[in-house]
């Protein structure tokens, strides 16, 4: 995802999963997609280089939509929109 | 034209029937090994599926059943061998060692510091979460008798249940995936 692409997303909820061990970030964002609303967008990040790969995993087995990756320094930023 | 379709329709159903009630979400994992590396494995891949909303049973066995002892737990009424082996196996997971560079304990030591190090949890964090998760503990009733180890000398685990092979074999058929360790 580019910058703007980013920027013009309207997320509803940050899941911060940074300095968590797999499967640590799964497990949060778990927790988490039941505190959003259908539709609504979650933003995770992670410092944990296979979550990249988990979470569009995750979705895709969890049927929720993966709306893709941003690359901070130190840091992985992942968004995904929950299943209607 | 009509009678046709209606026959595939049902031929269908009965087909879809048979699909859905023959392999579930259902992960089942046999965990033999004792050793304190692999039955780390087994528990992250566990709580990972968990995770996935799959549905997870494992199978403790062998070597795998001492690390479900609590330490602080001792059970009665063991006979000589029982006593034997009681003394000779880890006491639960803190006790556990590991199936390479274990040297003499202090392999253990060390990947134990580094996990700490690395925020992964620990084995005894990541039963407490297992736990919380649903993930069903079956363990082979006759590795306890064979070794001597009672169910009052087990982990306070939510979801344990001492079982036979027949209850690993069936859920073993209903699941879409099935590992050893």
């Amino acid at each position: 995802m580019t910058q703007e692409e980013v920027n013009a997303l309207n997320v509803d909820l940050v899941v911060d999963a940074r300095g968590t061990a797999c499967p640590g970030p799964l497990l949060a964002v778990k927790k988490a997609i039941g505190d959003v609303e259908e539709g609504e967008i979650m933003e995770v990040l992670s410092s944990n280089e296979g979550t990249k790969h988990d979470i569009p995993r995750w979705c895709e087995k969890m049927e929720h939509e993966f709306l893709g990756v941003f690359e901070e320094d130190s840091y992985t930023r992942l968004f995904l929109k929950k299943a209607e | 034209m009509e009678n046709e379709f209606e026959k595939q329709f049902l031929d269908l159903q009965k087909k879809v029937n048979k699909i859905e009630k023959g392999t579930k979400d259902q992960l089942t994992m046999v965990v033999f090994s004792g050793d304190l590396d692999k039955i780390i494995a087994a528990m992250i891949m566990s709580v990972g599926a968990a995770a996935m909303d799959t549905q997870v049973k494992l199978f403790f066995t062998f070597w795998a059943t001492a690390a479900l002892r609590d330490k602080k737990k001792s059970a009665k009424g063991k006979n000589f061998m029982g006593k034997m082996f009681g003394m000779m196996l880890p006491k639960g997971t803190t006790k556990l060692k590991l199936s390479k560079m274990h040297m003499a304990g202090m392999g253990s030591s060390m990947i134990k510091g580094i996990m700490k190090k690395k925020n992964v949890p620990s084995l005894e964090e990541m039963f407490k979460t297992a736990g919380e998760l649903g993930i069903q503990i079956n363990v082979c009733e006759m590795s306890m008798d064979l070794m001597g180890l009672k169910k009052e000398e087990f982990i306070d685990y939510p979801h344990l249940k001492i079982c036979g092979v027949a209850t690993f074999l069936a859920d073993a058929e209903q699941s879409k995936v099935q590992l050893f360790i």
